[in-house]
């Protein structure tokens, strides 16, 4: 009787919730999937950021949930599949692994809308990809790197050997050897996005071997700290500022700035406007930012790196502009030429004077 | 390939410090399961030393207290485990399951206010004129004090276990709890504090990754070391020594491919990276093929009316 009577109110009051709701103030719920945990300090942790913009646009309109921490491969389709089951109207999947699990679901699911970062697959209508120019940022990175080095051994931490983290190596290589072509790069393949130990070893081996300039593609601050305790070694934030270790070891960062574009698709998810687009942004449009340069960089090499910003930033230059040959010698860019963005998404090749090799 | 840019002095010194926290893990581990008790909760544990250990070092400003407060935060928590499977009889693999996950989750909430700061940094033992010494100084003479507790106890561990009685009474609980409950030893009693030791350990071994090792505070900074905590003692057949052969095995060749990649070896990355999984434990089967098994009541509940 008990019982019945509970089920009875709950009903009635469920009732009651949804008809309110149905006046035209139901939320717009948004879903995150998060490859990390949001503490990391880099990646998820500047994602997560973005989610907390949305909720501080539109405050009581929005209803944003995430997950962090999923696996990328099938757990993300339960994640997503839950996600989706609990009424999200947009959701975002913020990792290339996750690229074939949105579009499973999607096609499960049309009425919601999935965005998935840095990936190129859109199999279904209600699928879109976003990602943004980092090589831009790369080549600012560059820039500082080549000038700062003294050993002329850049030390680079990579995580997976995809397109994104490749075009990056590049990007930056070639602008370090702009300033300084007697620069070599030792990379180290890290197979994880965040692994703060691992990444700690791979930094601390890299200055071992004579690197004073690391690089990384990690999202962990670990080699801010093996560099710290180094001492003559100079690092970069990655994703967020990492401005605990300014003003060095870290001189610069490397910026995602992914809350404008959160803002403006759900938006359009909320005006009924959301369409399947293929975002790529860059420092122009405010995705990738450069964290600020500090003072223990000399003052010309920050200012020539401000004016190289400025320059990717209007377009007047774009950083993979001929002539490049690839490592094996061919010829790539003709001189003047700039590289397409197909080239570019699907770069799976190293410039002319790098001498590793990209694992296959 | 430039394969002089590898110091092996440094690499060897590299990966004492890097073999430590899955040593320190592995042989509390090896207690508890040598008391007969499966503790799937090791990187729960680990990840709760973590936290503590960083944050009472960043309060007191001591790291000693802090690596105190690890082993104790790490006891703490496996006392839920204690309590779960001692007391309520639940089952061990589904209890150790949710301690891992349940610590992760706490650490997280723990160490909101932790992200970003910068730990006391505990010294190296000084050594003098010993530390001098060409390279048996700088391989064994230039380490802080926690890795020198690591291999100490290991001995002490193997010590006890082999020639005192309480090893012998806590073998004699993992092996047949029901005979050790006949002679009149207090299963229980003695699961829990073995179960206590097995968390401390953890707790030390996740506090050496967050202050010492990275040394950083970030949630899931374990990165799964315990479960590779969890494979060695298996993989060592429950006996001390190969547990510590094991770890530095490990430590050493996880340490050689990040060395090996930097000097631009042309093997294929993915196999390096594969490396010091599949060797360790292509080294410790080999060396597992004497007689030696699980403990015989490993993973089963005790209840004294059984």
């Amino acid at each position: 009787m008990k019982f019945k009577t509970l089920l009875a109110s709950a009903a009635i009051a469920l009732g009651l919730a949804s008809g309110a709701f149905a006046d035209g103030h139901e939320k717009t719920k948004v879903g995150f999937v998060y490859v990390g945990p949001v503490g990391d300090g880099g990646w998820t942790f500047t994602h997560d950021q973005a989610r907390l913009a949305v909720e501080a646009e539109f405050g009581d309109a929005v209803e944003t949930v995430f997950v962090e921490s999923v696996a990328e491969g099938p757990d993300a389709e339960r994640v997503l599949t839950q996600m989706a089951l609990d009424g999200a109207d947009l959701i975002f999947t913020t990792s290339f692994g996750y690229m074939d699990p949105t579009n499973n679901i999607a096609a499960k699911f049309p009425d919601v809308k999935f965005e998935h970062a840095t990936g190129y697959k859109r199999l279904h209508p209600n699928v879109s990809t976003y990602s943004a120019r980092f090589y831009e940022g790369r080549a600012v990175q560059g820039h500082i790197a080549g000038s700062m080095t003294e050993s002329n051994i850049i030390g680079y931490i990579a995580s997976y050997p995809i397109p994104e983290v490749i075009r990056g190596i590049n990007s930056a290589y070639i602008h370090a050897r702009k300033v300084n072509p007697d620069v070599e790069f030792k990379i180290i393949w890290a197979y994880t996005w965040f692994d703060p130990a691992k990444e700690a070893d791979a930094a601390k081996v890299l200055i071992e071997q004579g690197a004073d300039v690391i690089l990384q593609h990690t999202d962990s601050t670990a080699p801010h700290a093996a560099a710290q305790e180094a001492g003559n070694v100079v690092t970069f934030g990655q994703a967020s500022d990492m401005s605990a270790y300014a003003p060095f070891p870290r001189v610069s960062a490397l910026l995602d700035e992914w809350g404008d574009y959160y803002i403006a698709r759900t938006k359009a998810v909320m005006d009924g406007t959301w369409e399947s687009v293929d975002t790529w942004h860059g420092i122009g449009d405010g995705m990738v930012g450069i964290g600020e340069i500090t003072d223990a960089v000399p003052a010309n090499v920050k200012e020539e790196a401000l004016a190289l910003k400025a320059a990717i930033s209007e377009g007047s230059y774009h950083p993979f502009t001929g002539p490049i040959k690839k490592q094996d010698g061919s010829d790539w860019l003709a001189a003047g030429e700039v590289a397409d963005d197909g080239t570019l998404a699907g770069m799976n090749f190293y410039v002319e004077g790098l001498t590793a090799e990209i694992p296959q | 390939m430039d394969l002089s840019a590898i110091n092996p002095v440094l690499l060897i010194a590299a990966l004492m410090s890097a073999a430590t926290p899955v040593l320190l893990a592995a042989t509390g581990e090896l207690v508890a399961e040598r008391a007969g008790v499966l503790n799937l909760g090791v990187e729960g544990m680990m990840i709760i030393g973590a936290i503590c250990g960083f944050a009472i070092a960043v309060e007191t400003g001591s790291p000693l207290v802090g690596f105190i407060a690890a082993a104790a935060g790490g006891a703490a928590l496996s006392l839920l485990f204690a309590f779960l499977t001692q007391i309520t009889l639940a089952n061990q693999v589904a209890s150790g399951l949710a301690l891992t996950l349940f610590g992760l989750g706490l650490s997280a909430l723990l160490g909101q206010g932790y992200v970003g700061i910068k730990p006391p940094r505990m010294p190296d033992i000084n050594f003098g004129p010993l530390a001098e010494l060409p390279i048996i100084g700088q391989i064994l003479f230039s380490h802080d004090p926690i890795l020198y507790f690591g291999i100490l106890l290991v001995a002490g561990v193997w010590a006890v276990l082999k020639f005192t009685r309480v090893g012998l009474i806590l073998r004699a609980v993992g092996e047949n709890h029901d005979a050790a409950h006949a002679l009149g030893y207090k299963v229980v009693r003695i699961r829990t504090f073995a179960i206590m030791f097995g968390g401390a350990c953890a707790g030390m071994g996740g506090a050496y990754i967050s202050l010492i090792r990275v040394p950083q505070w970030t949630e899931g900074m374990t990165a799964g070391v315990g479960w590779i905590a969890l494979a060695l003692v298996v993989f060592a057949s429950w006996k001390p020594w190969r547990v510590l052969l094991g770890a530095y095995l490990f430590g050493g060749i996880t340490q050689l491919q990040l060395n090996l990649q930097g000097a631009g070896v042309a093997i294929p990355v993915e196999y390096l990276a594969m490396s010091p999984y599949v060797i360790t434990i292509v080294v410790l089967v080999v060396l597992s093929a004497d007689k030696s098994a699980a403990p015989g009541s490993l993973g089963r509940i005790f209840h004294a009316s059984h």
